[in-house]
């Protein structure tokens, strides 16, 4: 396949370097010749191309007429757009590649036409959401036809359950931790044991009881 | 009308002048000294911000807006604020300014009104050179066959 990546700073040169190691036919253009130097060392002067990506004839001359896949990856979003609309609507590129800097214009490249919208800020706020939400438990089994749960829980710092020893949780009837995991270390659970942060409890839990264990296991919802 | 017009360089200080006396025109820039082209004397509502940010638009009232110009010298940027304006915001008139002749051809295909002030220039000037009459703009604004790429 041939790939032409629109703008080199990072993203680009890591994505080149990534798409020629699986031995794609790579171009990168860079329109500010001291950084398309830098690039030509780390990826070879015929990986490189100097010149303005959204000019018709920096384009013509990089080869959008046979690319399999135009990535416009340059820190300006309007850069981005033109470049992959142009890509598109006058190259017949069957598919364009953006990065979005500022997440609102999201649903906007979309509506425009442009195959897959990439946003760095929201990956990010998507991780630290799934982080923050992890603060529950995890069915990982079911017993008695699904009325005993087999739960998991990671306890973070802020689990109510650090320090405190199995037997002065309080645990509702029926329930037994079993097991946890410290570190690679699996340990079985007696009353005596200390909850500690970072450990990631094993227990079993009638479904009724379920949301009482999650209350002594981990911290209160946001 | 309600006419946006974003950038106020030269151009966009002119035309907001101008409109301003029978038109309710709202003013979107980001350099604040910019402004100053507008002088003491005009009617202009003025929002600070970029024309691609989405909450600069609303607050310029762009939901009620009939018309809506791109006037900033970055081309793309005209180019994304004034496509955002259509389809983001449906306005019914959008001008974008663009420079370059070849991009601006490019985007009247997809049927944008991009001006480029080069065209309309020289060719506003090859007809003072020649003694002939001038022509509707649209004559004046399409890349001469013998400059296509």
């Amino acid at each position: 396949m041939y790939l032409i990546i629109v703008g080199g700073g990072n993203v680009g040169l890591h994505l080149a370097k990534k798409l020629k190691a699986h031995d794609h036919e790579v171009l990168v253009l860079e329109k500010f010749p001291k950084q398309a130097q830098r690039l030509s060392s780390a990826l070879g002067d015929e990986t490189v191309f100097l010149g303005d990506g959204c000019e018709v004839s920096v384009q013509k001359q990089a080869g959008f007429a046979r690319a399999d896949v135009v990535v416009a990856v340059t820190g300006e979003d309007e850069d981005n757009m033109v470049v992959c609309q142009m890509a598109k609507a006058f190259w017949n590129v069957k598919r364009v590649v953006a990065r979005v800097n500022d997440p609102t214009h999201t649903t906007f490249f979309q509506q425009i036409g442009i195959d897959d919208v990439v946003s760095a800020t929201s990956i990010i706020c998507q991780l630290v959401e799934q982080h923050i939400t992890a603060d529950e438990l995890i069915p990982v089994g079911a017993l008695n036809k699904g009325n005993i749960g087999i739960v998991e829980a990671h306890l973070s710092h802020r689990s109510p359950a650090i320090g405190r020893r199995v037997r002065d949780l309080a645990l509702p009837g029926g329930t037994n931790i079993v097991y946890l995991l410290r570190g690679d270390q699996g340990v079985l659970v007696s009353g005596e044991t200390e909850l500690a942060e970072d450990d990631t409890v094993v227990a079993l839990v009638p479904m009724e009881a379920a949301e009482t264990l999650r209350d002594l296991l981990v911290p209160p919802k946001y | 009308m309600n006419i946006i017009i974003f950038g106020c360089g030269r151009t966009g200080a002119v035309l907001a002048q101008q409109l301003s006396k029978s038109h309710q025109v709202t003013v979107v820039e980001q350099n604040p000294e910019a402004l100053g082209r507008l002088g003491y004397k005009h009617s202009c509502k003025v929002v600070l911000g970029s024309g691609l940010d989405m909450d600069v638009l609303v607050k310029a009232g762009i939901e009620k807006a009939d018309m809506f110009f791109a006037l900033t010298r970055g081309d793309n940027t005209n180019l994304m604020a004034g496509q955002m304006a259509k389809m983001t915001y449906n306005v019914d008139r959008v001008v974008m300014r663009v420079a370059d002749m070849h991009r601006a051809q490019a985007y009247r295909k997809l049927g944008y009104i991009c001006l480029t002030p080069a065209l309309l220039l020289a060719g506003m000037m090859t007809d003072m050179v020649n003694g002939e009459e001038y022509k509707p703009i649209e004559e004046y604004n399409t890349l001469p066959k013998e400059l296509e790429l």
